[in-house]
């Protein structure tokens, strides 16, 4: 059986997360300072040659990010930590910073160091107060140690809107705005928070900082899938009988996901379908199960690795009422700015729910993929463009099951 | 503290509002038309602003509520665990439908999407403490707890 390996939760668990001594102890802050010997312009290198890429979703190459904002001129840069975690289903970077929140520190600090800022945000989800405390904590104790140097951090707490996960709706409500998502072009790394440049990253991705730069981008670049190395965290959720976490390299199967970590689907039910990456990710049939969890493998299926998310249906599961109520989350979450994901999610919402009350026409159907296709290329931002993915994954791949509910 | 100290403390912080909302809730449970109107003139901002930002966010609200928030997720993984069920018992437990508050100001029911602890479905969070594998037989029990 494939083996769990864990290098952003590598301390989960063994040290005291409300103890700076206990980091210091295992080799916290060792990585800082060894960044801090390194010119930023090789130590933006190292990261960009191993390869890793955003935990956010999105997949980007980190160090390439990291370069666009050192390569800026401002009088100001600011480092980002995404803590907005959203994402139904997802959990990782709760487990990070409740387990271990130094190493994002530590991560955020080197980040510092490599961009020239000597400000950073972590912008932490209104759901998670005590997430917060802990993080507060945290910070007063690596500045009165003095290991942060001249770099300062401060945490700003959303309130309930997933849309903020998005970068630039994320940068908005820390200057104290409605979130909502800006156009791009410029992107962050260019024009930022109260117009500087800005690296926005993941939890997740910070936290394999202080691993790569003490290990080296070699080792890093070894892990898992060429393409997309390293390890992801994944969080399991509806019918499997182990509804926990696990972090594991990024070659490991959505099989071996959810039947050798998962142990598989309780109470001697099949499988019917997992949907991965969270409420906006595709549903995925038992055909593609053999895929692994990489981010391109994910995407030569028709669907995403997203935040990692493991979503489970067993063969007893109504998978049309499964998709109204994801439809019903992006009619409540759409931030409204731009026409095609306003309408468009509420009118997916309204035919998804005529379908599952039985009143549904094979028209209705035709309607839903229509509406989809146009939304996925016209939305301003990804929360609309992926907002219909489950339902046009659900209609391809589970064509009985609406067909039993239309009139 | 009142909300006028509560602003002003929060005055200085550059896009400082959410946060001076978040605090002001935790003393009001909710945000009053004036201290709306006030926060405008604080931060400097037109009022419609201010309007903007506190019914842009689902955790605030403009409406009067109870004492104790609590909300049920309704995300996938909560609805296939029976998140309904739950709701049922809620009702029937506070004897108010989701979206009202109790008539003794005490509860307020509410919907909200994922909070993030889905190793243990459903959830129900009360003042943001969170509720885990929670089963429609144990809401009376945690209720009282409240009362
Ligand atoms: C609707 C929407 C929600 C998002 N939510 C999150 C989130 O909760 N956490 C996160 O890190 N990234 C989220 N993202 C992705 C961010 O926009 C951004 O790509 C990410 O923070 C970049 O960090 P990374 O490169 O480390 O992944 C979201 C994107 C969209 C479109
Ligand atoms: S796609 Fe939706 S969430 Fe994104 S900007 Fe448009 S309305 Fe807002
Ligand atoms: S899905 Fe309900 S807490 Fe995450």
């Amino acid at each position: 059986m494939a083996e769990e390996m864990r290098i952003v939760l590598r301390n989960y668990g063994k040290i005291d997360p409300l103890k700076i001594d206990d980091y210091i102890a295992v080799g916290g802050y060792n990585a800082l300072n060894k960044a801090r010997s390194m010119k930023p312009a090789d130590l933006i290198n190292e990261v960009k040659s191993s390869n890793l890429r955003g935990r956010g979703g999105a997949g980007f190459n980190c160090g390439v990010k990291w370069n666009f904002a050192y390569m800026a001129q401002a009088d100001q840069k600011y480092v980002i930590c995404n803590a907005d975690e959203g994402e139904p289903g997802t959990y990782k970077d709760r487990l990070i910073m409740e387990g271990d929140p130094q190493s994002l520190l530590e991560g955020m600090a080197i980040c510092a160091h490599a961009i020239g800022a000597t400000q950073g945000f972590i912008y932490c989800r209104g759901e998670y107060p005590s997430v917060v405390k802990t993080l507060n904590m945290a910070i007063a104790q690596a500045t009165e140690k003095g290991v942060l140097g001249d770099f300062s951090i401060e945490v700003r707490m959303g309130a309930g809107a997933y849309v903020c996960g998005e970068e630039t709706a994320l940068i908005e409500s820390i200057e104290g705005k409605r979130g909502e998502p800006r156009i791009k072009p410029p992107f962050p790394p260019v024009v930022g928070l109260w117009g500087k440049p800005t690296i926005v990253n993941n939890v997740e991705t910070f936290a394999n900082i202080p691993a790569i730069v003490e290990k080296g981008a070699a080792w890093y670049a070894g892990i898992g899938t060429p393409s997309y190395p390293g390890t992801k965290i994944v969080t399991l959720t509806g019918d499997v009988v182990n509804k926990t976490f696990f972090e594991v390299p990024t070659d490991t199967t959505i099989r071996e996901v959810i039947f050798d970590f998962g142990g598989g689907i309780p109470d001697g039910k099949g499988f019917k379908a997992v949907q991965i990456g969270g409420t906006s990710g595709a549903f995925i049939p038992a055909a593609n199960l053999d895929t692994p969890i990489g981010f391109d493998a994910m995407t030569e299926i028709g669907a995403v690795l997203g935040s990692g998310a493991v979503f489970v249906l067993n063969d007893t599961r109504d998978i049309v009422d499964v998709t109204a109520r994801i439809a019903k989350f992006f009619a409540h979450e759409s931030c409204g700015k731009c026409a095609p994901c306003r309408e468009g999610t509420m009118r997916m919402h309204d035919l998804m729910d005529k379908i599952n009350s039985g009143r549904g026409k094979s028209a209705d159907v035709v309607l839903l993929n229509k509406l989809g296709r146009v939304m996925s290329y016209s939305c301003l931002c990804g929360l609309g463009q992926a907002a219909p993915a489950p339902v046009m994954t659900t209609i391809e791949h589970f064509p009985a099951d609406y067909n039993a509910k239309l009139v | 503290m009142n909300y006028q100290e509560i602003l002003a403390k929060y005055a200085d912080k550059p896009g400082g509002m959410i946060e001076a909302f978040h605090a002001i809730q935790e003393e009001l449970n909710y945000l009053p038309e004036e201290v709306i109107i006030e926060a405008a003139k604080v931060f400097n901002k037109p009022t419609a602003q201010a309007y903007g930002v506190a019914t842009f966010y689902s955790m605030f609200s403009t409406a009067k509520r109870g004492k104790y928030v609590i909300r049920i997720c309704e995300s996938a993984p909560c609805h296939v665990a029976g998140a309904a069920e739950v709701v049922a018992a809620l009702e029937k437990e506070l004897g108010v439908k989701m979206g009202e508050s109790t008539a003794d100001g005490l509860f307020s029911l509410e919907f909200t999407e994922c909070v993030g602890q889905c190793q243990a479905t459903p959830v129900i969070t009360i003042n943001g403490e969170p509720y885990l594998d929670v089963a429609p037989a144990q809401i009376s029990g945690i209720i009282a707890a409240y009362k």
